[in-house]
């Protein structure tokens, strides 16, 4: 995108003053999350940076708050909760979500609008109705406060993305090289896990990433549905930023966003996998 | 036979009426019909099972608190001879000696029961929300009652003021259903007045009509924001060549797969009065020590933290329309004469409209119903009606009006969404 020769004074003012106005926006985007990075390595317990860490002096900064968070018993016990759930809650959601899209994406599935809505209505009602219902309908049937019932509910909360990737991968599956499979003699069984799901893996595998993100960040049904015993970090960080806001929660944060960009990483070199095993992509 | 020697080579057979068959004799369009059924069965039962997971785990609960706004059985429960003898009562002045000495016997009974069949308990909860007070009258009074001696009538107005007052038995005869609608009129500011008619409540207890009335200001102005924000940087990134608009799409995506609490933390210590960005603007000598901004616990902390949530919904779509504008109709407008402005605004603009419908229409849904990030930035002008319906579960624990809240903001919802899908539908839901 270079400048043509033929713009006019007028031009040139209105391309960079558009390019300025882009930056800043995404310099709104990017700065709230960086700017916690260094922030976190703060020695004195504020949240803005002190004079010595302007004058990059060695003694403003300090790992204190990673220290903080990992010799805390209640951070470390919701690290574990965190994985503990969320990948419970992956198994569930991307297994049901699996079989499910396979079932829809066939031309002779009835009802398949509707059943497509009710499958991915957890993704559309608001987080604060799916909460209160499951509050009550948990509390009732004894599973409010386990681990259990907040597996459940996460998996709930994640199978829409599971059904909605994978059901987009099987759009360009060509269904001719089941029938093959069969037509060689393979049992349905045989020619799933030999044909369809290497090459639906990508899908199944970023389905699964956004279900154990899902999980993994969810707040507010783990606000009514879980116990002390089942307290998960965003939970933590609840707690941590309604009753002593520490720069702790930076370090949380820090080490949230470097798992975030791992995760997008991932997702971004499946998403160009499965592209180019499907021929969609031109490159 | 001729004939059959035909078709055999070539798979097929015909019975004697001439109609097709399958070699083991079958008609060939019941044999077809036979294998189609299968074919459906099989592809339901690939579903069944997620099917079956979201109907007990997910809907089955959301219907069930939906309708816990109508459900209304504590009356009817604890005071089945008090309803009957009330039913030729005239509304006016206190109940006669009978509708007393059938309270007194419902309320002796209730003693007998099991602890945890009993039903005074949620009969002074329920009564509770309709006048306050309700609650430790009933419970003073339920002690009592085993020494009560007729005329019962004086006994109970001895034992509480709350009996003498015509009120609260016009509450309890109106309330003696099974089902009720008080909750929505609670919902909606209004109450029942002395002959039963529903009227608006006194100006200073009105809350939740404004409260929703907010709830969409709030996020209009957010879904406003996200467009001014959103459309610039999603036209920039359509025109830049592949390669550099995926790389600057990080911007867009990371914030999309950070954590929202980290984003929401994120807004708390940049916002804060001795936050980066008030303590940059003293620095700088833009405004005083004493004149630090308030951008945080209000409707502006709300409304910030929120527009840099959801840009990324925003982005997403538009960018994903603006990519398929063939850049040629701009330039074939400015050849026949149209100005820069005009080509925009009659020829690229409209072009966009499905994104910026599906985008609008997302992050409309999606803050509407919002509730963690309001909660910890929102202060008290910054709340929304999902902050209300929590507060009733978990403190007031009034969960009639918080399922009638909910059931509205729901309502709401689903036709926001059932709009979107007839805009844009389903399919162009995506991620990533």
């Amino acid at each position: 995108m270079s400048m043509p020769a033929y713009f006019t004074l007028k031009d040139k003012i209105w391309y960079y003053a558009f390019r300025v106005i882009c930056f800043a926006i995404f310099f709104f985007l990017l700065a709230p999350i960086l700017i916690m990075i260094p922030l976190s390595f703060n020695a004195q317990p504020f949240f803005t940076f002190t004079r010595e860490m302007l004058t990059l002096n060695p003694e403003g900064y300090s790992l204190r708050w990673y220290q903080d968070f990992l010799g805390s018993s209640s951070w470390r016990r919701s690290i574990q909760n965190s994985f503990i759930i969320g990948i419970a809650a992956t198994v569930v959601s991307t297994t049901l979500g699996t079989l499910a899209a396979l079932g829809l994406s066939r031309s002779e599935m009835p009802y398949k609008g509707l059943i497509m809505g009710i499958l991915i209505s957890p993704m559309i009602v608001p987080l604060i109705i799916s909460a209160a219902g499951m509050f009550f309908f948990f509390s009732s049937i004894n599973i409010a406060q386990t681990y259990l019932g907040v597996v459940l509910a996460h998996a709930a909360l994640g199978t829409p993305f599971v059904v909605i990737t994978v059901t987009a991968t099987l759009v360009g599956f060509d269904q001719s090289l089941t029938r093959a499979a069969a037509n060689l003699g393979a049992s349905p069984t045989r020619s799933f896990f030999k044909i369809t799901m290497p090459l639906i893996l990508p899908g199944v595998i970023s389905g699964a990433l956004f279900a154990f993100i899902t999980s993994f960040d969810e707040i507010v049904v783990v606000l009514f549905v879980a116990g002390v015993e089942q307290r998960t970090i965003p939970r933590e960080m609840w707690s941590g930023i309604r009753e002593d806001i520490s720069p702790t929660i930076l370090a949380v944060a820090t080490i949230l966003v470097m798992i975030s960009i791992a995760l997008l990483t991932v997702v971004e070199l499946l998403r160009r996998r499965g592209e180019r095993l499907r021929g969609l992509s031109p490159q | 036979m001729a004939m059959a020697d035909a078709t055999d080579q070539i798979g097929t057979e015909t019975d004697k009426r001439g109609r097709l068959v399958t070699s083991d004799g079958t008609p060939l369009r019941r044999a077809l019909e036979r294998a189609n059924r299968r074919r459906k069965i099989s592809a339901f039962l690939l579903v069944s099972p997620l099917l079956a997971f979201i109907l007990i785990f997910f809907a089955f609960p959301i219907a069930q608190m939906m309708w816990r706004s109508v459900d209304n059985p504590q009356i009817v429960n604890a005071l089945p001879r008090t309803l009957d003898a009330l039913q030729d009562w005239d509304r006016t002045g206190l109940p006669d000696e009978r509708v007393f000495a059938a309270l007194h016997a419902d309320m002796l009974e209730d003693l007998d029961r099991e602890r945890r069949d009993q039903k005074i308990g949620p009969l002074g909860i329920r009564l509770n929300y309709e006048l306050s007070a309700a609650r430790s009258a009933i419970s003073r009074t339920a002690r009592d009652v085993p020494n009560f001696e007729a005329p019962f009538r004086d006994a109970f107005v001895d034992a509480h003021r709350l009996w003498g007052q015509p009120d609260l038995w016009r509450i309890i005869q109106r309330e003696g259903r099974p089902l009720t609608l008080s909750y929505y009129v609670a919902a909606l500011d209004r109450e029942y007045d002395e002959f039963g008619n529903v009227v608006r409540r006194d100006e200073n207890r009105r809350i939740y009509v404004s409260l929703f009335g907010r709830t969409l200001a709030l996020s209009v102005a957010i879904t406003a924001m996200t467009f001014l924000l959103g459309f610039p940087i999603a036209y920039y990134l359509s025109i830049l060549p592949m390669r550099r608009a995926n790389l600057l799409m990080i911007a867009v995506l990371l914030p999309f797969w950070t954590s929202l609490l980290v984003r929401t933390s994120a807004w708390i210590v940049l916002l804060q009065q001795q936050g980066v960005i008030n303590n940059t603007l003293v620095a700088l000598g833009v405004i005083g020590d004493d004149g630090r901004f308030s951008l945080i616990y209000n409707q502006t902390g709300t409304i910030i933290a929120m527009t840099h949530i959801l840009l990324p919904f925003m982005v997403l779509p538009l960018y994903s329309v603006m990519r398929t504008i063939p850049p040629s109709y701009m330039r074939a407008a400015k050849s026949l004469g149209a100005t820069p402005w005009t080509a925009f605004r009659r020829v690229y603009f409209p072009q966009t409209l499905p994104g910026i419908g599906a985008g609008g229409v997302l992050v409309f849904i999606i803050s509407i119903g919002y509730y963690i990030t309001p909660a910890l930035v929102g202060g008290q002008s910054g709340r929304m009606i999902s902050n209300e319906i929590a507060r009733h579960i978990q403190q007031s624990l009034n969960w009639g009006l918080a399922a009638a809240l909910g059931s509205m903001l729901l309502v709401g919802v689903l036709v926001l969404y059932w709009l979107y899908n007839r805009l844009v539908g389903t399919d162009s839901l995506k991620f990533g």
